[in-house]
């Protein structure tokens, strides 16, 4: 159970660039193949749909000329302290291991669904109906992602199977897995990005492009005064975009410059 | 009378209980098994004696790592072909092999003893500097010659030699408490091991 800030000496994390994001959903795409995300019987119906990876549109609200869209795409934020985690009765969700992603053990779920409620961002989907791969489709499932069945939660897990990969790698290669560069590891979304917006790697290793990033005046995190402290950082130079990350009042400034 | 008539019927109480906790264990340890699992045999004789004895092989020889950090596992025909391709002596599982799977390109339907279920994630690259045999996760059929009996739960198919979740868990309790800067102190987080 995490009730307090858990410390980790890795902690995986991503940038997204706002400003760079086009809302084309690449992100959406990779991450349903790689995660072996059946196809939904009609993803209009969202109440339906498995989307770990979703990608939003904010607006400005302003009429002609001024008018303004960005684009944010939000997987799970694996946050630092994670809503999610000390409600779940059967801890099938933790945030235990060093790299502090938020573990999901579908098979330990039992489905009642309180970390969908305690999760602010809605990063959590439930499994109201079986996944069905069309035929011949089966073939596409990636080997180390378990499917899952009707009844359980499921989330991103910042593709936690190619964490695993690229430890083997460093292993093997003779390196320390616990000292990745940056690289070895990214999940299938930063890797599809056409336009480079999400970029990935240690936040706390000053090696790794994140790391300097996160500490931009321009970036800023969801919903900061919740106290979550997510490991997914945004990042505009758009004052309005950072306010729309916030319940901010109207005369309050923003952080940036 | 009365203390004669007392100790009968003690006796005649406990006689049939002891006889029936008796049956109730023998039905339990051995019977139970019994019915679970069903034995099968490996689909060809096969002896790791001879091959490491004889020809002076290593286990990496067959069963190796790949640049990539994952395990070959079970060596397919491609790689007992590179010795096997035409029978080497006379026993008639070398000519089967050759026959029926090597010739027809047939894999050779190996049962694995280990098989974890699908939830688990398991590297051999993690687990290298630890001899797969004496650490107690496979049976030690590296110098044995021949093959154990598999034997397969009847109900989840699973082979009874599977290693349990306790087993795991146990042996990255003991090495994270003597390694605690690796394992940053959560040897069992879930997700080490599941997926
Ligand atoms: S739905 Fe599953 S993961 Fe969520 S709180 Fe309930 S048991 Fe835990
Ligand atoms: S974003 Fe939601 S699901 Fe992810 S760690 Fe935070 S509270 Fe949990």
């Amino acid at each position: 159970m995490v009730l307090y800030l858990k410390e980790f000496k890795i902690k995986w994390g991503m940038v997204i660039d706002l400003d760079r994001c086009t809302g084309c959903g690449a992100c959406m795409v990779a991450c349903q193949a790689e995660n072996n995300i059946a196809p939904p019987v009609d993803a209009s119906d969202k109440r339906y749909s498995l989307t770990w990876m979703l990608v939003y549109q904010l607006s400005n609200k302003q009429p002609y000329p001024n008018h303004d869209v960005a684009y944010m795409p939000r997987p799970c934020l694996q946050c630092g302290k994670p809503n999610c985690v000390p409600v779940c009765p059967v801890i099938a969700t933790d945030k235990n291991q060093e790299g502090g992603i938020v573990s999901q053990v579908n098979a330990r779920c039992i489905g009642c669904r309180y970390c969908m409620a305690a999760c602010p961002y809605h990063a959590r989907y439930f499994n109201w109906q079986d996944p069905v791969w069309p035929e011949g489709m089966e073939k596409t499932l990636t080997p180390d992602v378990s499917t899952r069945p009707r009844g359980v939660v499921e989330k991103c897990l910042f593709c936690h199977h190619r964490y695993m990969y690229a430890r083997d790698k460093a292993r093997i290669e003779g390196r320390d897995p616990n000292a990745l560069n940056e690289g070895d590891y990214i999940p299938a979304c930063v890797e599809m990005c056409p336009t480079g917006a999400m970029v990935f790697g240690d936040l706390e290793n000053p090696e790794h492009k994140v790391h300097k990033l996160s500490k931009s005046p321009y970036a800023f995190r969801l919903l900061e005064r919740l106290n979550t402290k997510p490991q997914v950082y945004y990042y505009s130079k758009r004052e309005w975009v950072r306010k729309q990350g916030d319940n901010y009042l109207e005369h309050e400034t923003v952080g940036g410059v | 009378m009365e203390e004669k008539k007392g100790g009968t019927s003690a006796g005649g109480v406990v006689l049939p209980f002891l006889l029936g906790f008796v049956a109730a264990l023998a039905f339990g340890w051995w019977g139970v098994p019994q019915l679970l699992y069903s034995k099968k045999t490996q689909p060809l004789v096969f002896t790791h004696q001879n091959h490491i004895e004889l020809y002076g092989m290593s286990c990496d020889d067959c069963h190796s790592f790949r640049r990539d950090g994952s395990f070959s596992g079970l060596p397919g025909n491609a790689k007992c072909g590179e010795c096997h391709s035409f029978p080497l002596g006379d026993h008639p599982d070398e000519i089967k092999f050759v026959e029926e799977y090597y010739e027809k390109g047939i894999e050779v339907p190996w049962l694995v003893y280990q098989y974890q279920p699908d939830n688990v994630f398991f590297s051999h690259a993690a687990h290298r500097e630890y001899d797969c045999a004496t650490a107690g996760c496979h049976p030690d059929v590296g110098s044995s010659n021949e093959l154990p009996v598999y034997y397969e739960n009847r109900l989840t198919k699973y082979s009874r030699d599977t290693m349990k979740m306790k087993d795991c868990e146990r042996c990255h309790a003991t090495v994270a408490a003597q390694e605690p800067e690796r394992f940053a102190g959560a040897p069992n987080a879930c997700q080490i091991c599941h997926k």
